[in-house]
């Protein structure tokens, strides 16, 4: 905690008045908020809340179309240099992990390092194994992503991420695809993954994740946050009706 | 005990198949069945003792060996063959190598070459090409040694296939007079050529075209659309037509020769299509894909090199060989402006008042070359499609 309030006035990822549409539909409504270096955010609400779109505007999966958006520095615009510049600090983990399956799961992660930030070949190859061997799979290497599981899937998209050394991980919807069995290997990654200090914004339904790790959490509906409070407050002491309805339905089960 | 019994491994049930039983279950399950099998069999007796009886009786097959060097090489003179050798002497060493690099299919094709050379060497042929025969064997088998396990010559090795393209039209031209005019290259040859130039240059062609088509920059799209949907909506032939006659216009001053001519049409051509396959399988990577590699931070020329194409060339391979084979026989089209391909030789020899009323021999032999050209690359494509699919999709 006292890491964290030393960093608090360091915001890494700021976002001013954030509005996005997709034709009529107004997705977010003027979204306001800014993370710390470090910070561990989860972000939950109903389907068609706006939640991914905001983390995908991040990287500029999704272009905003109002508003400004600020990370480490830059400032997200239409300048490409800029855009290639933010991607290379922001790693994603996405609901369908997304491998590219034409590359063993060692290239999927040698790709980026090699291409974007000209590694050598040997350099990355070391980086890559020691990076599933963080993720607890160094013995699946040399396979495709076909031939492995789900859970193990998501594990070598996780370490694609990292090979970038990204300074935040945007993580959208990462269990949501996954087998129950396999969802608590890539909780536990991502566990150790922010005890590491790694700035983490994570869209999830895992509410004992959010619980555990979270040093905030928002909530969204209808493209607003409407609450955003630490754990604690969050899941005992609700607001909002909106919020309270959300957490009695997401604890029932 | 008990664990072990639930355990236990049950065997599938036996299967019984074997031809006697596949007959019957397939052929005389039924009586009508039976009786339609025994009808086919009798038109099928007619059918071929027909064609057995003509091809070993009737027959005059001493066209083929008469005329083979027309068929194989058209007008190409007979002092200057030694340059078709070279060529082939230089495809030989790139093939064996390859064969010794990479194995599998190149190798098939390697071996499946030289018993080719072999039984033509054991042909009534002339001493020397007895000689050119042996020697390409020898280069192959040679070239195979030389290039075993050494996987670091390979990069080298694909350079050499791509610089020996122009190297081999060099070669086969030669120089000014004393070289060996276009307009005297002909049969098989001929045949080959175009079709090799066609699909070399139109697969990248159409690979650009189609990416094109998928810009976000209006322009270029509608560019790249309004070629395809052009040549598209035209017959072979008459790009064949205009471009004999349309190109010397708006290019005077330069000679391009009626070979060059065709090269370009049917390239244009076949671009078109191929540029619609590859369409198809561009359409068919999933968007997850272009995210990820924006997500790593690949930029718009590396994702398409390194994460969609190889996705979007692998799921049409079928319909790009398809392409590469119908442009194969699309060549024959060359014969009616006047060059002298495959089948302009085939059409030749039958005007020829020595071999009058030989169309049956002579068709079914230029088929046979046509069938094993075009089977070749479809047996390539099943293989490619096997190799690559293993467990990566």
């Amino acid at each position: 905690m006292a890491a964290q309030e030393n960093a608090l006035n360091d915001p890494i990822i700021i976002c001013e008045d954030l509005h996005k549409w997709f034709d009529d539909f107004h997705v977010l409504k003027g979204i306001t908020t800014s993370f710390q270096k470090g910070e561990r955010a989860v972000i939950c609400g109903p389907s068609g809340s706006g939640k991914s779109t905001f983390i995908r505007t991040l990287n500029r999966l999704e272009e905003h179309q109002r508003g400004t958006i600020i990370i480490d520095g830059v400032e997200l615009t239409d300048d490409l240099r800029n855009i290639n510049l933010i991607r290379q600090e922001v790693g994603m983990v996405f609901q369908q992990f997304n491998l590219f399956p034409h590359l063993t799961n060692l290239e999927n992660i040698t790709l980026g390092p090699i291409r974007v930030r000209k590694m050598a070949k040997s350099e990355a190859e070391a980086v890559a194994l020691s990076l599933l061997e963080r993720v607890d799979i160094a013995d699946q290497a040399y396979k495709y992503p076909a031939e492995i599981s789900g859970g193990q899937q998501q594990r070598v998209a996780i370490a694609r991420a990292l090979a970038m050394e990204p300074k935040i991980m945007l993580f959208d919807e990462p269990t949501s695809a996954l087998d129950p069995e396999m969802i608590s290997e890539v909780l536990d990654v991502m566990r150790e993954l922010a005890h590491s200090g790694m700035t983490m914004l994570v869209v999830t339904h895992e509410m004992g994740f959010a619980r555990e790790v979270a040093d905030r959490i928002m909530f969204f509906d209808e493209g607003v946050v409407i609450e955003e409070a630490p754990p604690a407050d969050f899941f005992d002491n609700p607001q909002h009706e909106r919020t309270k309805l959300f957490i009695s339905q997401t604890l029932q089960h | 005990m008990e664990d072990q019994e639930l355990t236990q491994e049950i065997k599938p049930p036996v299967s019984t198949k074997g031809p006697g039983r596949w007959l019957k279950e397939n052929l005389f399950n039924t009586w009508y069945n039976t009786l339609l099998t025994c009808l086919a069999l009798v038109f099928l007796f007619f059918a071929f003792k027909g064609f057995l009886t003509w091809a070993f009786t009737e027959a005059e097959w001493d066209v083929i060996p008469a005329n083979f060097r027309l068929f194989m090489v058209g007008s190409y003179p007979k002092e200057q063959i030694w340059r078709v050798w070279n060529a082939i002497y230089i495809l030989s060493v790139l093939m064996g190598l390859s064969a010794g690099l990479w194995g599998g299919l190149i190798f098939r094709f390697a071996v499946a070459l030289s018993g080719v050379w072999f039984i033509s060497a054991l042909l009534p042929v002339e001493l020397s090409t007895r000689g050119w025969c042996l020697g390409a064997i020898a280069m192959i088998a040679v070239s195979f040694f030389l290039g075993r396990g050494r996987t670091g010559l390979r990069p080298w090795i694909l350079g050499g296939w791509i610089l020996s393209f122009p190297v081999i039209m060099v070669v086969l031209r030669g120089f000014g007079e004393n070289g060996v005019l276009t307009s005297n290259w002909g049969g098989l040859l001929l045949t080959l050529i175009l079709a090799v130039v066609g699909i070399v240059v139109s697969f990248p062609l159409g690979v650009f075209l189609a990416l094109c088509r998928q810009s976000n920059l209006p322009a270029i799209r509608w560019v790249s659309t309004t070629y395809i949907e052009t040549v598209r909506g035209v017959p072979l032939i008459t790009i064949l037509f205009m471009g004999n006659v349309l190109i010397p216009i708006f290019m005077p001053g330069l000679d391009i020769n009626q070979v060059l001519r065709m090269m370009i049409g049917i390239t244009f051509f076949s671009a078109a299509y191929m540029a619609e396959n590859v369409r198809g399988g561009l359409q068919g990577v999933p968007s997850g894909q272009h995210e990820a590699a924006q997500a790593v931070g690949l930029n718009y020329a590396q994702t398409t090199l390194f994460i969609v194409l190889p996705q979007a060339l692998r799921s049409v391979i079928p319909a790009i060989v398809g392409q590469f084979i119908a442009l194969f026989k699309d060549t024959s089209l060359v014969s009616i402006i006047g060059l002298i391909d495959l089948l302009g030789v085939a059409k030749s020899v039958i005007a020829n008042p020595d071999w009058l009323g030989l169309q049956a021999e002579v068709y079914l032999f230029a088929a046979v070359i046509y069938f094993v050209f075009c089977y070749a690359m479809s047996y390539a494509s099943q293989d490619i499609e096997t190799d690559l699919g293993v467990g990566k999709h």
